[in-house]
């Protein structure tokens, strides 16, 4: 069977995800570098009978998505920079409602105002930590346009499987970078439905903390009727402040991802077995690592890349294990210093070494080959 | 159309009660109300949805068996019209405070009504920001005191029908949790309206507001309900002189052919679907 091959760009490769991961539901709004999610999808989805929705801001493009998802909709937004800042409280509410939903940053420089053309990544910490209160999340960094195509229908599939927010993190050069795409045909990826539970309605909870199972979330308006609230609240869903109540749903929070890391984590080792030199990078700037890799190894330089694709929850014991082989660490990133705090705690047995340049470019091959060689004399 | 007698029971989450507010409130009086509304138009409690925000009024859905979701400050509009929009024939209801509609929700609120999306916001309107202590709200008449306006407020009101009006909502009623009878039968006109119908409750908080405002007794608040309330016809032939201090209560705007958002999105949708 020939392949269904084609030319495009990361954003429109989120869109073509979305729709093959069956995404029902998607609004936003408006803002540089990501709106061409919300363009390509306002045409894709009305044909197909689903619905678009351009909000009045932010915070309502994400209430509207969650509204929809407890509807039992497949829901995904997208957005960047100071427009993930503005999402955020609702993002926790996601969290703490469980509530499936994909948020697709596209990420620019910042803060702020930022650089809303040019690429950065900056917004790692604040996938994990950007809304108050303690909870776990899932996020994601493709690293080209046909991941970004395959990365966004997991990131559905995740979101229903562990009732939470799915962040998935682009930046402006994956999101508006053209690239072949293999489009797969709908029977050869996975893609997990919105069932009803298997329970009946009077013996519904739309909560679970202790079987370590995660409910399904009933669809409203299917019979199952219940409450949701934003208040810490117990298997019923109604809210409660007992001490036991209060620690079972913070454990679970955290455990349903935690518990189930082996699932959630997906990476990408390349040329460790026999490296000198760990790389460690993620997103587009992994490319250009992965250039200055096959660079230094003609130098005569040993180095391998560790590329976390799933980034959140943080990859540790692979990169512990490659510490205990690999005795230095580089870190490259296009922020100032995110993601090499968990590498550092992780990557006990090493030296850690840092490559962060944040200037509206791409970090370039040639400036992480001098640095490899920096590395490697010292 | 449901045609057992009405019974509160029915639609109470008993096991949820007594609820948060305090004795002598008046938001119990307009839940109230809504259950008999509700009842009147024959909903199923499963095609019932109900969003609110935070605040004291935010509350009510977790007393009532519906499908209920207290959202964030000032966004039930948003999860509600994320509701509608995906299952379009839910009757979805949105409860918000003064605050919660007009301040934080401000932008969700006249963002709804140019919709015209068919929907039915109630304001729990009671001036103040009761769950937090008693702060300046949006609605709070001029000169009057709050925890945060200690010398007077000079900051002028929004007439939440005027505004919902003119952002384009197409059913504007004002009633009080005084005026019960009136209040029921209001809920039910904007609950059977096609659009985005917008119901003003004033309301009474003697703790936070009135107590600040010498009226510190529920009875000195639903006295001033009484008092202030001017119906509309009434209102046509008084002075503005005559109208100060006074808020008018009835249906005050109400547009029938005007389009309606979520049945006009299903409509284009069918014609852009490709067979």
């Amino acid at each position: 069977m020939s392949k269904n091959i084609k030319l495009m760009q990361g954003n429109e490769a989120v869109a073509e995800g979305a729709v093959i991961a069956g995404c029902d539901f998607f609004a936003g709004y408006p803002i540089t570098p990501s709106s061409e999610v919300a363009e390509i999808l306002s045409s894709k989805l009305p044909k197909i009978g689903k619905v678009f929705l351009q909000m009045e801001d932010e915070i309502a493009a994400m209430g509207a998505i969650l509204g929809a998802a407890l509807g039992g909709a497949k829901v995904i937004t997208a957005t960047s920079g100071p427009g993930m800042s503005l999402k955020q409280e609702n993002i926790g509410y996601a969290s703490m409602c469980e509530i499936p939903c994909v948020i697709v940053n596209v990420m620019r420089g910042g803060p702020s105002t930022g650089l809303p053309t040019l690429p950065a990544q900056g917004d790692v910490m604040q996938a994990k930590w950007g809304t108050h209160g303690d909870h776990a999340v899932i996020a994601i960094t493709p690293s080209s346009v046909n991941e970004s195509l395959y990365e966004t229908i997991r990131a559905f599939n995740l979101a229903i499987k562990y009732r939470t927010p799915v962040i998935i993190l682009t930046d402006e050069i994956i999101g508006h970078m053209r690239e072949k795409v293999v489009i797969p045909d709908k029977s050869e990826v996975e893609v997990l439905d919105i069932k009803l539970p298997d329970v009946p309605p009077e013996k519904y909870n739309p909560y679970n903390y202790t079987s370590g199972k995660v409910t399904p979330l009933a669809p409203m308006g299917e019979g199952y009727r219940y409450h949701v609230t934003g208040l810490i609240h117990g298997e019923t869903g109604f809210p409660s402040q007992k001490t036991d109540v209060i620690q079972n749903a913070q454990n679970w929070l955290i455990d349903k991802i935690y518990k189930n890391i082996k699932d959630i984590e997906k990476f990408e080792e390349f040329q460790t077995d026999d490296a000198d030199i760990l790389i460690v990078a993620y997103g587009s700037t992994s490319r250009s690592s992965r250039q200055a890799i096959s660079v230094a190894r003609a130098a005569g330089i040993k180095v391998g890349m560790f590329r976390p694709i799933t980034i959140w929850p943080f990859p540790e014991e692979q990169i512990s294990n490659l510490s205990k082989k690999i005795k230095k660490v580089l870190v490259v990133e296009m922020n100032m210093g995110q993601i090499i705090l968990e590498v550092q705690r992780a990557a006990c047995g090493s030296k850690v070494y840092g490559l962060h340049i944040v200037n509206g470019e791409p970090i370039t091959p040639d400036q992480i080959f001098a640095k490899i060689k920096e590395v490697s004399e010292n | 159309m449901i045609k057992t007698k009405f019974n509160y029971d029915y639609y109470l989450r008993k096991n949820t009660l007594p609820h948060i507010w305090c004795p002598g409130c008046g938001d119990g009086i307009i839940l109230k109300a809504l259950l008999r509304a509700i009842h009147k138009c024959g909903y199923s409690k499963d095609e019932v949805v109900i969003t609110s925000g935070i605040g004291c009024a935010s509350r009510l859905p977790g007393y009532v068996d519906f499908n209920t979701i207290h959202t964030t400050h000032g966004r039930a509009l948003t999860f509600a019209i994320g509701m509608k929009m995906y299952k379009p024939k839910l009757k979805v209801i949105t409860i918000s405070g003064d605050g919660d509609a007009l301040a934080i929700g401000g932008n969700h609120f006249i963002h709804a009504a140019r919709r015209n999306i068919d929907m039915t916001l109630i304001v729990f309107n009671n001036y103040t920001y009761g769950m937090t202590g008693g702060q300046f709200s949006p609605t709070q008449p001029l000169d009057s005191f709050a925890t945060t306006t200690p010398f007077g407020s000079i900051e002028p009101p929004f007439d939440v029908c005027n505004l919902a009006q003119a952002a384009g909502a197409t059913w504007v009623g004002r009633s009080t949790s005084y005026h019960a009878v009136q209040l029921e039968k209001f809920m039910v006109d904007a609950l059977n309206h096609t659009g985005f119908s917008v119901l003003d409750v004033i309301t009474n908080c003697h703790i936070s507001y009135g107590r600040r405002n010498k009226m510190k007794s529920p009875v000195d608040m639903i006295k001033y309900q009484k008092e202030k309330a001017v119906p509309a016809r009434s209102a046509e032939n008084m002075s503005p002189e005559e109208l100060a201090g006074r808020f008018k209560t009835g249906v005050l705007f109400e547009a029938k052919d005007r389009p309606e958002f979520c049945g006009e999105y299903h409509k284009q949708l069918e014609l852009v679907k490709t067979k």
